[in-house]
């Protein structure tokens, strides 16, 4: 057995690696063995960033994006226009709008889509939160920008159905060709949204 | 004799989970293998020509390659996306459950054709969405029989009479009916009314054209529901996923 030869402290990082996604015991090994020989200080600098991953951060409570600061960068961003809420499936969707510099307004974060096959309902994501949210605020547009899966169009589907009447203008994100695509390659369903909300040139 | 390497099928989306940078992890039902899991490379980006053929419930034409692990998919083309399931919370729900029954009812690589077009049927129905209580029943009872576990509904599962026709009683672990008489001698069941016997027979042993007509009423879709539930969960061992959003759906529809 390898843990009777190997130090304690060894065996500790090797299994604790290991139950990384897409990290096999060979892997967590060879990783283990790299941080050991090295000799700068990449170890503790990991140690360090791991430790302020979790201790440094946290949900805002507004937005429900990761944050360091409660409220977040953006929620705290008078500049922003205060009237339009985007809500997202995850954080990594935020990220994606805002490197696309197009959108200036907030955000809401659910932490997932709505999923019957997997069991994941609105009780699961940041639901409530939401209808709080615009129940209580002073917003002109709500933005379902949820993933064009079915079941990003699911829960987008069941937000405007919970939301609507709150007098408040509720939209979607265009479906159409990627830029760069082909026509040739792209499947009906998009073709035939494509052509659903073409524009005047 | 060595398998081709490459292979092609008629299949059906289960479930797929995000796999990888930007890869997606399909379970699929094929019309030709059963059910097999496979691999979709850069399906989650916009520029993949996979991308809009391989959501869910989608019926695509794929073509794998089988490698020494899960096969990749080299190309897909859609064959019927059922567009209109994007477009109602309701039927997609529905979509959903009929799609979890043939993945919790099925195993790998066990080929099952008639199933196969059942789970294509069935979504059809729910796109048309005017019978979905009637069509799940229906879908529920078939596919039952096509797994090898056809409730029993013309004779009684204690004594092996055959039922006649009065009130009855279900016993989920005999698979079947069970008269008065055996339920009396303190066999477990429970009560099933004459009329919801005689609707369970009549979908089991009918094709969907013949029974579409049924009208049913409230109180006996309920009935029949409540019966199926139990057989299922029983059969399974656990409680379906989509069952409880289902729920909580219809019972917000009566808010809206």
């Amino acid at each position: 057995m390898a843990t009777a030869v190997l130090p304690q402290p060894v065996q500790n990082l090797i299994n604790e690696l290991a139950r990384l996604p897409g990290i096999g015991p060979k892997s967590a090994a060879r990783l283990t063995f790299f941080l050991l020989r090295d000799g700068s200080n990449q170890a503790l600098e990991l140690a360090d960033a791991l430790r302020d991953l979790k201790e440094r951060t946290r949900f805002c409570s507004v937005c429900f994006n990761i944050t360091e600061n409660d409220p977040c960068q953006i929620c705290d961003d008078d500049e922003r226009d205060q009237e339009l809420l985007c809500v997202v499936e995850e954080p990594l969707d935020m990220l994606a709008l805002e490197r696309s510099r197009a959108y200036n307004g907030r955000y809401h974060i659910l932490h997932g889509a709505i999923s019957p096959v997997e069991g994941i309902g609105p009780e699961d994501l940041k639901v409530d939160e939401l209808i709080h949210r615009v129940q209580n605020g002073s917003f002109r547009e709500l933005i379902l920008a949820t993933n064009p899966t079915l079941e990003g169009e699911s829960t987008a589907l069941y937000l405007k159905r919970i939301l609507a009447g709150n007098d408040i203008r509720i939209t979607g994100l265009a479906r159409g060709l990627s830029v760069g695509g082909d026509l040739e390659y792209t499947d009906e369903i998009t073709l035939g949204r494509a052509l659903d909300g073409r524009s005047d040139l | 004799m060595s398998r081709p390497r490459t292979f092609r099928s008629e299949a059906i989306v289960l479930k797929r989970i995000n796999f990888g940078e930007a890869d997606r992890l399909l379970t699929l039902y094929s019309r030709e293998f059963g059910k097999l899991k496979a691999v979709a490379k850069g399906a989650r980006k916009p520029q993949s020509r996979k991308t809009g053929h391989v959501d869910l419930f989608m019926r695509t034409q794929f073509l794998l390659a089988r490698g020494k692990g899960i096969p990749i998919i080299t190309q897909a083309e859609m064959v019927e996306g059922y567009p209109a399931l994007r477009d109602n919370l309701m039927q997609m729900t529905y979509a959903s459950y009929m799609a979890e029954l043939v993945d919790k009812f099925t195993v790998e690589d066990d080929p099952n054709r008639p199933l196969y077009q059942l789970l294509s049927d069935g979504l059809g129905w729910c796109v048309l969405g005017d019978q979905l209580p009637l069509a799940t029943r229906f879908y529920e009872l078939h596919l039952l029989s096509l797994t090898g576990f056809q409730p029993q509904f013309f004779r009684c599962t204690g004594c092996n009479e055959p039922i006649q026709e009065r009130d009855q009683f279900f016993n989920a672990e005999l698979g079947g009916v069970l008269c008065p008489t055996c339920y009396a001698k303190g066999k477990n069941g429970r009560s099933l009314s004459s009329t919801a016997l005689k609707v369970l027979r009549y979908l089991q042993s009918h094709e969907w054209d013949m029974v579409k007509g049924l009208h049913l009423k409230r109180p006996l879709q309920t009935e029949l529901e409540r019966i199926m539930q139990h057989y299922l969960t029983y059969i399974l061992e656990h409680n379906l996923k989509s069952v409880s959003f289902l729920r909580r759906l219809r019972h917000e529809n009566t808010r809206f």
